[in-house]
């Protein structure tokens, strides 16, 4: 198995002189392709803060981040721009563009893409909105969606560019139990089948069970369940 | 990289953005049709000027003119000696020269004995000084005393001439002296002159009792055949006093023309409306797109996550700038022709609207939208992808 997240003694704070707020002490941590972790910790602990340096968002200067390969710390916008291509992500809130229609937002994540064809771009993203079971629902605004639709629809705009790594902050959060699992659990069943590599930032106990790994950050610290 | 992706991704974006908000939409569409109409009328007044100016000399029938060079513009000319009109006879190529008298005075309305402002020329009915068959053909008439030729092109306030003539109610007053309107002629109003008429110089002495044959505002000169106008021109120039110009006919207008540009405030005024229309619309478009993309901060953010680089969103940015552009244009451009036609028959001023002032109104409003978007795209730093989780 590769090595697909290699992080090594990461440290990260937000400020600088005396208010500066150390949120990440050396992390260390290595996540295999194919592999399911889970992250979990109080608020505040600094959990979206090491989603945001993984997926290329947030520079970090100390330690080593490598991510596909590539060296974080201290890179270019450039090198980050070209890795969030391969990242898939899911926000909190669903951020879907809300004057496109769910195919319409599907097909943004494939625009970057300039090998495929229009109809190549429509017909995958008709395809991933089909397999989260929004199939009758192609062509609705994220207005005329339930929040669990909403949330299906950023699952299926994460997935359809067959991403190396899908990051993923409280998906569950805006959403009930019933379809908070259904959810989870279509991301794992179609990162499965892809080997993709998820990193899921949760507060949601009930949604532990779809994990290979469960990591606990405890004020910037790592403690491995 | 293919131009496709290049261009018409981020456009598609930029235009399914626009369509989805349509009260946001009518409402930038709104100000860039206001600047546009608003530039459209400016120059459209500033060229009606322009060419009501010079309408008058346009239709002289003459090679070379005489001007004193203290004259500003015919319409108010500074005086000179006929003597030194009649000098240029002296050169062997010089056909004929004949004076052309000029003067303002109130013009009675037959129907309501309500006085107006006109501008009354006065010629030598022997000469063919003016390029209108309507007043070549009543030069008989004309020697009579105490009649003129009354412009069917001025105002309506000097009343329906045609109809009065019709019913032979002809006799009016100019500057208080009692006249006999003998026929009609077609020459157009200006900013100097509502209305026009024309009377021998001997009627003109009449109406006028201070002026005399000796002082006259313009000679006409007639070449023989053949003969070179700016070669004469430059042959008379040598001879003749220091205070007058002499010019030709295309001299002539473009010296009407520049009067009404330059030394007159008019032709500044329409300039710094024109620019104020665009100022105006340049600030409607750029608060119309700076918070659109504060709108669509979280938005451009996502988009930013997913791997998506800043050239993207500036060229989503310069797109809707581009549509709004041509939006307003559209419906600016059909309202300007209607206002242009309400302005010639309400004004009677030619207005013309030729494919050359719509382009450049056009491209006015590119260059506004291009540079609210410049201005805009500052914005675009606030959507920061590392806020989105
Ligand atoms: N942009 C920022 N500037 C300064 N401090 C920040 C910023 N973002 C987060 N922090 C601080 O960093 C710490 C970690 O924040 P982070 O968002 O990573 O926590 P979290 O584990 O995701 O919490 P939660 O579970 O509530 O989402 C917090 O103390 C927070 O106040
Ligand atoms: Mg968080």
């Amino acid at each position: 198995m590769s090595t697909v997240i290699d992080v090594e003694h990461l440290n990260f704070s937000f400020g600088s002189g005396v208010l500066t707020q150390p949120v990440l002490k050396d992390v260390t941590i290595s996540i295999e392709k194919g592999e399911i972790v889970l992250i979990t910790g109080p608020s505040g602990s600094g959990k979206t803060t090491f989603l945001t340096i993984i997926g290329g968002l947030r520079q970090a200067f100390h330690g080593s981040v490598k991510v596909l390969d590539q060296q974080f710390i201290n890179s270019s916008e450039q090198i980050k721009v070209k890795a969030r291509q391969q990242i898939g992500y899911i926000f909190q809130q669903h951020n879907l563009l809300k004057s496109l229609t769910a195919l319409q937002n599907v097909s943004m994540t494939l625009e970057i893409n300039a090998a495929l064809t229009e109809r190549q771009r429509r017909e995958r993203a008709a395809e991933m909105l089909i397999a989260v079971g929004l199939g009758d629902r192609l062509d609705y605004r994220p207005d005329q969606l339930s929040g669990g639709q909403r949330q299906r629809v950023s699952i299926a705009r994460a997935l359809v560019g067959q991403p190396k790594i899908i990051l993923a902050d409280e998906p569950t959060a805006s959403l009930d139990k019933q379809s908070g699992h259904e959810a989870v659990n279509l991301l794992k069943q179609l990162a499965k089948e892809s080997q993709t590599t998820i990193l899921l930032v949760t507060h949601d106990y009930r949604i532990l069970d779809i994990a290979d790994r469960v990591v606990e950050l405890e004020d910037g610290v790592i403690k491995q369940v | 990289m293919k131009p496709i992706i290049w261009f018409y991704f981020p456009a598609r974006l930029a235009w399914r953005q626009l369509v989805f908000d349509r009260t946001k939409l009518v409402a930038a569409i709104c100000g860039v049709l206001f600047a546009c109409v608003l530039v459209f009328m400016q120059l459209g007044f500033r060229d009606a000027l322009y060419a009501s100016a010079a309408s008058a000399p346009v239709k002289l029938n003459g090679d070379l003119f005489l001007m004193h060079k203290q004259s500003e513009a015919l319409w108010r000319p500074v005086r000179f000696k006929r003597s030194e009109l009649m000098r240029v006879l002296g050169n062997s190529a010089v056909a004929e020269a004949y004076p052309l008298y000029l003067g303002l005075a109130p013009f009675k309305n037959i129907q309501t004995r309500t006085k107006r402002t006109l501008m009354v020329y006065g010629f030598d009915p022997d000469s063919q000084i003016f390029k209108i068959d309507a007043i070549d053909d009543k030069r008989a008439e004309l020697r009579l005393k105490d009649t003129v030729l009354f412009d069917e092109y001025s105002r309506p306030e000097f009343g329906p001439m045609r109809q009065l003539l019709a019913a032979d109610q002809n006799v009016t007053e100019i500057n208080d002296y009692k006249v006999t309107v003998v026929g009609l002629f077609r020459l157009g109003v200006s900013f100097a002159a509502d209305g026009n008429v024309v009377t021998s110089d001997l009627n003109f002495m009449r109406i006028f009792s201070r002026r005399n044959h000796e002082d006259i505002d313009l000679g006409v000169i007639k070449l023989h055949p053949g003969a070179s106008a700016t070669q004469v021109q430059a042959a008379l120039r040598s001879q003749l006093n220091e205070f007058v110009n002499i010019f030709t006919y295309e001299e002539l207008l473009s010296y009407e023309k520049d009067y009404w540009a330059n030394t007159a405030p008019i032709g500044f005024i329409f300039g710094f409306g024109t620019v104020m229309g665009w100022v105006v619309g340049l600030v409607i478009v750029y608060q119309i797109l700076f918070t659109d993309i504060a709108n669509h901060r979280n938005e451009f953010a996502t988009l930013k996550a997913m791997g998506y680089e800043q050239g993207y969103f500036v060229r989503v940015v310069f797109a809707s700038a581009f549509f709004l552009a041509v939006l307003g244009f559209i419906p600016g451009y059909l309202l300007s022709l209607g206002l242009y036609h309400m302005a010639e028959s309400k004004m009677y001023m030619p207005m013309p609207l030729p494919f050359g002032k719509v382009t450049t109104v056009f491209m006015f409003m590119l260059s506004m939208c291009f540079m609210a978007g410049l201005l805009a795209i500052r914005k675009l730093k606030d959507a920061n992808p590392a806020d989105m989780f």
